[in-house]
């Protein structure tokens, strides 16, 4: 079977539906995941993002951006919310949000970072950017597909790492997916993992030879992506073929 | 539709910091300014950097990075609205504006009603030609009076501030008029053909 199925057809205007909180999971002292039961969900392709809108009491309303860190899975939807310490939005998802609540979305939007199948598949996340290429990791999980892959996956520290376990889980039974940690600030005693940013020496030995034509997607901060960009295209790889999200204070596209 | 449903627990912590009018629905404000980019940012030396004007298959202007600095200079100060919901308000630009960029081609009246601007690393975003002219928009090099840094779009980008930000295209290199209208990079992967922000024109269908 081939895991990667057709794109939802892109010309339908994009409704807000009503998503209800089904489940949170605490990823790290600051991120969770929210589990959405959204009723008409379209369906989405692994790399995509939502637009969410949260509205007071009073009327007034905020809308963010966030990647879906969930393989499409009927109406059910998965987001990875970093708490930003100033913001308006994540702060009340982490501190307030519970299983029941509800808030609209609609989506997905951005059809350009999306893993459409294929590969190798080449994965670089900073932080938080780990989102949307874990959807793309976990479809091709459930779809048993045989794509070879690498993840690098930039955290500050053991406890920041986001999906630690299911990537662990996921890096031993599966013999051709690397799973490559670095950890830029603190490394506990005994880590044989990477040490400090990601440079061009790890992106030259995790990243497959331009030969390969892997499929390249990184995601994270802006200057972890600028970083990355550049040395991947001074390793030889086409820049048409490196795919970025830069996450400023709200991710996604464009 | 009914009402939205009211999200538990949210109210605002931010309605101060948006002045009455400045801030089109759904925006917030920030005093960031983040970079959005489909890919790499590209490594443009002004001594390689060119701008060409096209119309049809001919082209009808062109200039090196010594002649456009060589045209006439604006300066712009204005709000600008990225479609993933930030607004940045008071922003300066310099540059030149599209209307003496005509004059510098020696374009009496523009020779068709839309234009595509085409940039270095693939990207494109299409715009009507009355939203250029006027004023309203320039090929901007320099920002707060600095250099425009390549992340940001650098060495020169279009910027047409009053529609969502992607419009405003980085590393421009190619200005192309067009009869019809034609979607660029994103207006084909589901973002609106025009992109008001002030309508919330942001994906196909708004």
């Amino acid at each position: 079977m081939t895991a990667i199925e057709a794109a939802p057809a892109p010309a339908r205007r994009l409704v807000w539906l009503t998503a209800s909180v089904r489940d949170i999971t605490v990823e790290t002292p600051r991120v969770k995941s929210i589990t959405l039961n959204v009723r008409g969900w379209p369906g989405h392709r692994p790399g995509q993002h939502v637009d969410i809108r949260l509205t007071a009491a009073d009327g007034y309303q905020a809308q963010r951006s966030y990647s879906i860190a969930s393989p499409p899975d009927g109406e059910l939807l998965a987001l990875t919310v970093e708490r930003l310490e100033n913001g308006e939005v994540s702060p009340y998802l982490d501190d307030e949000l519970r299983i029941g609540d509800q808030f609209e979305l609609r989506g997905p939007i951005g059809g350009y970072f999306v893993w459409t199948g294929g590969g190798p598949l080449c994965l670089i996340a900073g932080g938080s950017g780990i989102a949307p290429l874990m959807a793309m990791l976990r479809h091709r999980e459930r779809h048993a597909d045989r794509t070879p892959a690498t993840l690098v996956y930039s955290s500050r520290s053991v406890d920041d790492i986001i999906y630690r376990n299911e990537l662990d889980a996921l890096g031993k039974r599966d013999g051709i997916l690397r799973v490559l940690h670095t950890l830029t600030r603190q490394q506990p005693d005994g880590w044989t993992g990477h040490r400090g940013r990601v440079d061009r020496a790890l992106l030259a030995d995790a990243c497959y030879s331009p030969a390969q034509s892997p499929k390249i997607f990184v995601c994270g901060p802006t200057p972890f992506v600028e970083d990355v960009a550049r040395f991947l295209v001074e390793l030889g790889h086409e820049a048409c073929a490196i795919k970025t999200e830069r996450f400023g204070p709200s991710g996604g596209s464009p | 539709m009914g009402d939205p449903p009211i999200t538990r627990g949210f109210r605002s912590r931010r309605q101060e910091q948006n002045p009455q009018g400045r801030v089109p629905p759904g925006q917030y404000v920030t005093t960031d300014f983040p970079v959005l980019s489909a890919g790499p940012t590209p490594d443009i030396k002004v001594a390689d950097w060119t701008l060409a004007l096209q119309a049809g298959g001919s082209l009808i202007g062109k200039w090196s990075w010594a002649e456009f600095e060589a045209l006439p200079q604006t300066t712009l100060k204005t709000d600008i609205h990225c479609v993933t919901k930030w607004s940045k308000l008071d922003t300066t630009w310099q540059g030149v504006t599209f209307d003496d960029l005509l004059k510098a081609a020696g374009i009496a009246e523009p020779p068709a009603p839309y234009l595509m601007a085409h940039s270095h690393g693939g990207y494109s975003t299409n715009v009507p030609v009355a939203d250029l002219v006027g004023g309203q928009a320039m090929i901007a090099t320099r920002y707060d009076g600095l250099p425009i840094l390549p992340a940001h779009g650098g060495p020169a980008r279009l910027l047409v501030p009053h529609l969502y930000f992607w419009k405003s295209a980085k590393w421009a290199r190619r200005l192309q008029f067009m009869d019809k209208d034609q979607p660029g990079f994103w207006e084909s992967l589901g973002y609106h053909i025009y992109g008001d922000p002030w309508k919330e024109q942001r994906y196909d269908g708004d």
